[in-house]
């Protein structure tokens, strides 16, 4: 029961073969079981969570049921939760219980998704392997000595472990599709805008976007349905009309124009990975898919820009904890700077106050220019390269990771190095694109995970194409054993 | 060192992080490995390009001008530290 | 040495919407700590900020009235600073690209000269909140009810040469903003803000001297006052050769002083950068076509066309025009009346003076227009005189009704009857056998000033209603 699709789920509490309450139950036994060693989750919801299926169970009852009526999820924790702790894995929120609830959540509950708990998290998003978290790594579940990729580590490793049907994460630079492909499950980061940003815990606002992780693209089109919309509270939010993503999974590939960015396809591109990219290509190639090489010359800027663009905005948006209105404050400050400097220096984890630190001298006088406007410049430069790209083809193929889950601890010392690991989700997050990744192979017993990148506001076919590679192969049914 | 230690002081008291003292040296050494990575970037010549804040390059929207909140404050400082008579307490500001 | 003053300033003025500037919290003044202060204002985590159309169209109307170029696009920026009055950190503001852009507005000075400022740019921000410095246990009170409500910040150049102009600009400003409806414009509130850059430099010479800030002077008694106690601290500092520091220093009225505010200007650098959050405002030509025609006519229209109109020197004009609300009285004062000077002299005269001793504002004038415009109308149709008019208006003023009611019920229509006006002298030639004695062996020469006792007796007798011309032209037969 726990490693079925949504769909599955949600015929069988339709055919009355379990209810939302069993499988609430059975989800919520598996996290007792695992999360002592896997550590995806801050907060399991355990009473509210049976008695949300109870409520879902006889709404089924009742013929009003919604998309998601009794399926059990797990909210990122970062996404505001009215009367449950959201720490965004941080110190300084260790103890903020928000009053309100965010537009991505309250969309779940108003589907009648049940919520089982939140999920560990780089701390305020800031990470590529789970490591930064004040609530301790979370493990991989595919191999309990690796990360599971970052920052939406928890999510990705409880869906891999079969701990939640599905779960959202949010995606600032690869936080989505990175953990997604370490942990060999599907993630979605759409198009910047689709979904809206309102109590979401900001970490970079021109970049973060919320997405679902699940078993398949299939599930994902039916989460993003529930997701996405207009936020009248979000200036960032687009009106854009939301598609039929589940409708349009029937779609046959003939006639679509893929296109490879040689750029990604380099000597930095672990063999194995790229071997099974391959695989991946000629299978698109089979569905009648045309194969087309483009150039994405920007591409090794991305990182550089991004690292200048999301500090920059992060020592901002992270200026608010300040021990005043909510969260940590330190022990009887001396004066006003000793509250603001002790209190972010104990509220905050390295890799964060690294993180404000770089963005504060890159916004600071007679740097401004040189970094950060820059870098905005390079942003639009990388933006061209896939307007133009797009101008040729419908779709970008590419991998979404240089290499695969590696040893908790190898990378934590050198920031630099845990930075190099989003090189190929980047471009995207600067460029606003959606992108899918979804799992395509194994080496070594770890997940290898396939990119696909769309243009502004074509998840359907995003989803579709997704949905068409995984009706031929079987990587996203392949689910870990668990000790 | 790209960034000098007393850059770094400068920054952590704008971003108001107190930095201890024995960490100094080894997050002067971080950030400047980072903002040397970061540099690559101003080779590329952008004299006439235009920069990207928003990827989308949308307009703002606008929102009636209704008062549609009303007072929750009793709701919204039970996560505050410290409150007196409804004011959020901080040390002593002098002016 | 001679030094000529340098003053530019930078007003914040409240804008009057019913909501914030990014939120739904009201903007009304005087509620209680933090009870207007939504989860926005307050930052907490994960709120976002959406901008609110009115506070862009008061934006846009200010601009329109000063002649200046409105921006199709404007974007938000972040002002990063520490302070426990701003919640996010950061203010919203607008840097590179404002709302409004250059345009001017024109002053006039009691002595009869006119000028021309120029407004370098306005642009719209968030009010930060208000720290309390009760002692709370030796802690600060914070309350962020005034967070977020809408500012204009309006920029001059440093055009005005004294505090007198500066003074003049200010109200000039004050009377723009109020007749455009766009601020209550209530100083005593915070509705109208004004920071003072104030700089010395020798006659003649074309640079600038060192300026120093005076933040924050809250009155246009203040605004005079500040400047030129630092326009006389800069110019004994210059006289004995020293160097004016540059520095923002606050006004202590009490002291009657300017004095140096070290503390926040220690590496202040606010990093502003476009703020993610909010996307550019875009407007087009039809929106500021639209926002064009509701403007309604503005002060210096006004002045000009009491001036042609009405025949108003340029000092009426000038005051009945600085405000809307003084406007219209008078005019509506000046149409009931028939009579634009008399209802302008009435204006100015008795109802300010009454205004000023209980400390009202015109709007609240208990005397209506028309019923003063009335009144003026009963003097120049001879039903009363000036005299009685006086009471009249006294007894209008304490709530007694319209002038014809109080002129009926009291008895104070003027007598015009000349056989009752002459009964009247004849009593009083009689009461008075002596005088009229006197008066008769007078010569011509001394009669005239006689003739006064008899008149103000007969005015006396007929308690002041008789017509003062036919008194004196019956007395004058009657004695011959």
């Amino acid at each position: 029961m726990s490693f079925k699709s949504i769909s599955e789920l949600l015929n069988g509490l339709t055919q009355k073969e379990f209810s939302s309450v069993e499988l609430t139950r059975d989800y919520l036994k598996r996290i007792q079981q695992y999360n002592a060693e896997l550590n995806c989750f801050i907060t399991i919801a355990e009473d509210q969570a049976v008695e949300a299926a109870e409520t879902a169970d006889k709404r089924r009852e009742t013929g009003a049921a919604g998309l998601l009526e009794g399926i059990p999820v797990a909210h990122k924790d970062l996404f505001c939760t009215e009367g449950t702790l959201t720490s965004c894995a941080s110190n300084m929120l260790s103890n903020f219980i928000p009053p309100y609830e965010s537009t991505v959540t309250r969309r779940f509950l108003e589907a009648g998704a049940v919520c089982l708990g939140k999920t560990n998290m780089d701390e305020f998003a800031m990470g590529s392997s789970n490591e930064n978290s004040h609530f301790g790594p979370v493990r991989n579940p595919w191999d309990s000595t690796r990360v599971p990729g970052g920052s939406s580590g928890g999510s990705a490793a409880a869906v891999a472990a079969g701990l939640c049907a599905a779960a959202t994460g949010t995606d600032t630079g690869g936080s989505i599709r990175q953990p997604a492909a370490f942990c060999g499950i599907t993630g979605l980061k759409p198009t910047y805008g689709r979904i809206s940003r309102l109590g979401m815990i900001a970490f970079a606002s021109s970049l973060d976007q919320a997405g679902p992780m699940a078993r398949s693209a299939e599930d994902c089109a039916l989460l993003l349905q529930v997701m996405a919309g207009h936020d009248p509270m979000d200036s960032t939010s687009a009106q854009q009309a939301v598609d039929q993503y589940s409708h349009n999974l029937g779609s046959e590939l003939k006639g679509l124009t893929i296109g490879l960015p040689k750029e990604y396809y380099n000597e930095g591109l672990d063999p194995t990975i790229g071997q099974a990219l391959q695989e991946a290509i000629k299978t698109y190639e089979s569905l009648g898919a045309t194969i087309k090489e483009v150039s994405l010359p920007h591409t090794s800027l991305s990182v550089p820009a991004y690292y200048v663009i999301a500090p920059a905005e992060a020592s901002a948006n992270l200026a608010r904890f300040d021990g005043v209105r909510y969260g940590k404050r330190c022990d009887s400050p001396a004066d006003l700077d000793d509250l603001y400097m002790r209190t972010r220096a104990e509220g905050f984890g390295a890799e964060v106050q690294r993180r404000i630190l770089i963005g504060t001298y890159v916004l600071s006088a007679g740097y401004f220019d040189a970094y950060y406007r820059q870098a905005q410049k390079i942003r639009r430069l990388i933006k061209n390269d896939f307007v133009e790209a797009f101008g040729q083809v419908d779709l970008l193929l590419c991998p979404t990771t240089p290499d695969c889950a590696f040893p908790l601890g190898s990378k934590s010392a050198d920031p630099v190095q845990m930075y190099l690991e989003d090189i190929f989700t980047i471009p995207t997050s600067l460029a606003g694109l959606p992108a899918l990744a979804l799992p395509c192979g194994q080496a070594n017993g770890l997940p290898i995970g396939l990119q696909l990148i769309g243009n502004y506001f074509q998840e359907a076919r995003l989803l579709n194409a997704g949905h068409q590679y995984q009706q031929r192969t079987d990587w996203h049914l392949q689910h870990p054993t668990l000790g | 060192m790209t960034i000098k230690s007393e850059e770094v002081e400068k920054i952590a008291f704008l971003a108001r992080l107190r930095v201890a003292e024995d960490n100094r040296g080894k997050l002067t050494e971080d950030l400047s490995q980072i903002l040397d990575f970061v540099d690559q970037m101003k080779a590329v010549d952008t004299r006439n390009v235009t920069p990207l804040s928003n990827p989308l390059e949308m307009h703002q929207i606008l929102r009636p001008d209704t008062v549609t909140e009303e007072n929750q404050r009793d709701r919204l400082q039970a996560v505050a530290p410290a409150t007196e008579l409804g004011l959020f307490l901080v040390p002593k500001v002098i002016e | 040495m001679a030094w000529e003053v340098v003053i530019g300033l930078e007003v914040h003025v409240q804008l009057a919407t019913r909501s914030k500037i990014f939120s739904g919290a009201s903007t009304a003044f005087g509620a209680s700590p933090n009870t207007q202060a939504c989860a926005v204002d307050l930052a907490m985590p994960g709120m976002l900020p959406v901008f609110n159309e009115e506070a862009l169209r008061m934006a846009v109307k200010f601009g329109l009235a000063i002649g200046a170029e409105i921006s199709e696009r404007s974007v938000f920026d972040r002002k990063n600073y520490f302070y426990p009055d701003l919640p996010k950190g950061y203010q919203i503001s607008q840097l590179d690209h404002p709302t409004v852009k250059a345009g001017s507005i024109d002053i006039h000075l009691a002595d009869g000269t006119g000028k021309t400022i120029g407004v370098t740019r306005a642009h719209l921000e968030e009010d930060a909140g208000k720290s309390l410095h009760e002692d709370f246990h030796g802690m600060t009170g914070i309350d962020l009810n005034r967070a977020g409500t809408p500012l204009l910040e309006i920029v001059s150049e440093p055009d005005l040469r004294s505090a007198k102009e500066a003074v003049a600009y200010l109200k000039k400003l004050h009377s723009i903003v109020t007749y455009l409806g766009i601020s209550d414009g209530d100083m005593s509130q915070g509705s109208m803000r004004c920071d003072c850059n104030v700089s010395l430099r020798p006659k003649g010479q074309a640079e600038f001297g060192t300026r120093t800030e005076i933040k924050n002077v809250n009155s246009f008694k203040f605004v005079e006052k500040a400047i030129n106690t630092e326009i006389e601290r800069q110019t004994d500092i210059l006289e004995d050769d020293g160097k004016i520091t540059q520095e923002t220093r606050l006004y202590d009225a009490d002291k009657d002083e300017t004095r140096s505010m070290r503390s926040k200007e220690f590496a202040n650098d606010y990093r502003y950068f476009p703020d993610p959050d909010l996307l550019p405002v875009v407007i087009d030509q039809a929106y500021i076509e639209a926002v064009k025609s509701t403007l309604p006519e503005l002060p210096e229209a006004k002045l000009k066309r009491f001036k042609e109109q009405y025949g108003l020197s340029d000092y009426d004009a000038e005051i009945l025009s600085s405000s809307r609300q003084q406007a219209d009285y008078f005019e509506a004062a000046a149409s009931a009346a028939g009579d634009a000077k008399l209802a302008a002299n009435w204006v100015m005269g008795d109802l300010a003076k009454n205004l000023n001793q209980q400390n009202l504002e015109i709007s609240e004038s208990p005397v209506p227009a028309e019923h003063l415009g009335l009144l003026i109308s009963r003097i120049k149709d001879k039903t009363i005189s000036g005299k009685i008019a006086k009471d009249v208006f006294t007894a209008m003023w304490n709530g007694e009704g319209s002038p014809d009611n109080i002129i009926e019920s009291k008895g104070l229509k003027q007598v015009t009857d000349s056989g009752a006006i002459e009964a009247i002298v004849d009593q009083v030639l009689a009461d008075n056998p002596k005088q009229v004695e006197q008066y008769r062996a007078a010569d011509e020469a001394k009669r005239g000033k006689m003739v006064g006792f008899f008149v103000g007796q007969t005015m006396k007798a007929s308690k002041g209603k008789a017509n003062p011309q036919q008194v004196n032209q019956i007395l004058k037969q009657k004695l011959s």
